[in-house]
């Protein structure tokens, strides 16, 4: 059996479809018996539909790092 | 009343993305809305002196950047000599002629809601987001908006996974709990 924290992060993977095989069946196994991890489980699948459904948009790192600059040197 | 401070050392960090977003969804063009938010971070900078601190920081830059998407629109408006109103005429060409009422919302339909919750929802969690630690904002960002490999943001920041994927439990766990404060 595994572990709360190793369920947590097999389900985190698997927000991003990235848990192998044999670690879902490791997880459905664990949620089977967890409660908490369940309705962790559960929550973390809702933010996922929350985060697909939002127009979500981020200025890439690499242009953040030159906006601060240009920022900084009018401060 | 408490008095708030302007930061612009923390502007790009705590309030691009969440600027970025509202702007995309008025300009519709992702380039000239990563300018005006860079124009409006000057912008605040050159009238600090103005603040009064009586509006929150992000308040205070939302409504410069309003008037830039404002006069945004007015520039294009004046490139072409005059303001144009476009009339979307259908195109269907069994379209019965009547063009006016096809114009007229369908009142049964929610998608326009839809549309303009998802807009808010985008908000609420781009806020969430950026009270995270700086560190779990970036990860988040990058694997969850940016849809980046775990490969990549590892070697880009360089941390191992097992790190990476500490950081997105956590930042995941505190956004639960944010949305369900802000928005259920």
């Amino acid at each position: 059996m595994i572990s709360c924290e190793e369920a947590a992060i097999i389900c985190n993977k698997e927000q991003y479809k990235e848990a192998t095989f044999f670690e879902k069946i490791k997880l459905i196994l664990h949620l089977m018996v967890c409660k908490t991890c369940s309705k962790f489980s559960k929550q973390n699948s809702q933010l996922t539909s929350l985060c697909d459904k939002a127009p979500l948009r981020a200025i890439p790192e690499k242009e953040k790092v030159k906006m601060k600059k240009e920022l900084q040197e009018k401060i | 009343m408490e008095q708030h401070q302007l930061h612009p050392d923390t502007w790009v960090d705590n309030y691009a993305d969440y600027l970025f977003n509202y702007a995309v969804a008025r300009i519709n063009d992702a380039e000239i809305a990563k300018d005006l938010v860079q124009e409006t971070f000057f912008a605040g900078l050159k009238s600090a002196s103005n603040y009064k601190g009586t509006a929150a920081e992000r308040t205070w830059l939302i409504a410069i950047l309003k008037r830039k998407v404002i006069d945004y629109y007015r520039k294009i408006n004046s490139n072409k000599g005059k303001a144009e109103v476009r009339m979307g005429y259908s195109s269907q060409i069994d379209a019965d002629g009547d063009w006016l009422e096809e114009q007229v919302a369908d009142p049964l339909s929610i998608l326009e809601n839809d549309d303009i919750e998802n807009e808010e929802l985008g908000l609420t969690i781009q806020e969430c987001i950026s009270k995270l630690p700086k560190k779990q904002a970036m990860v988040f960002s990058m694997k969850t908006i940016q849809g980046m490999d775990t490969e990549d943001i590892c070697k880009e920041l360089g941390i191992n996974p097992s790190n990476l994927w500490v950081m997105i439990h956590r930042a995941r766990t505190a956004l639960m709990d944010c949305l369900n404060k802000n928005w259920f």
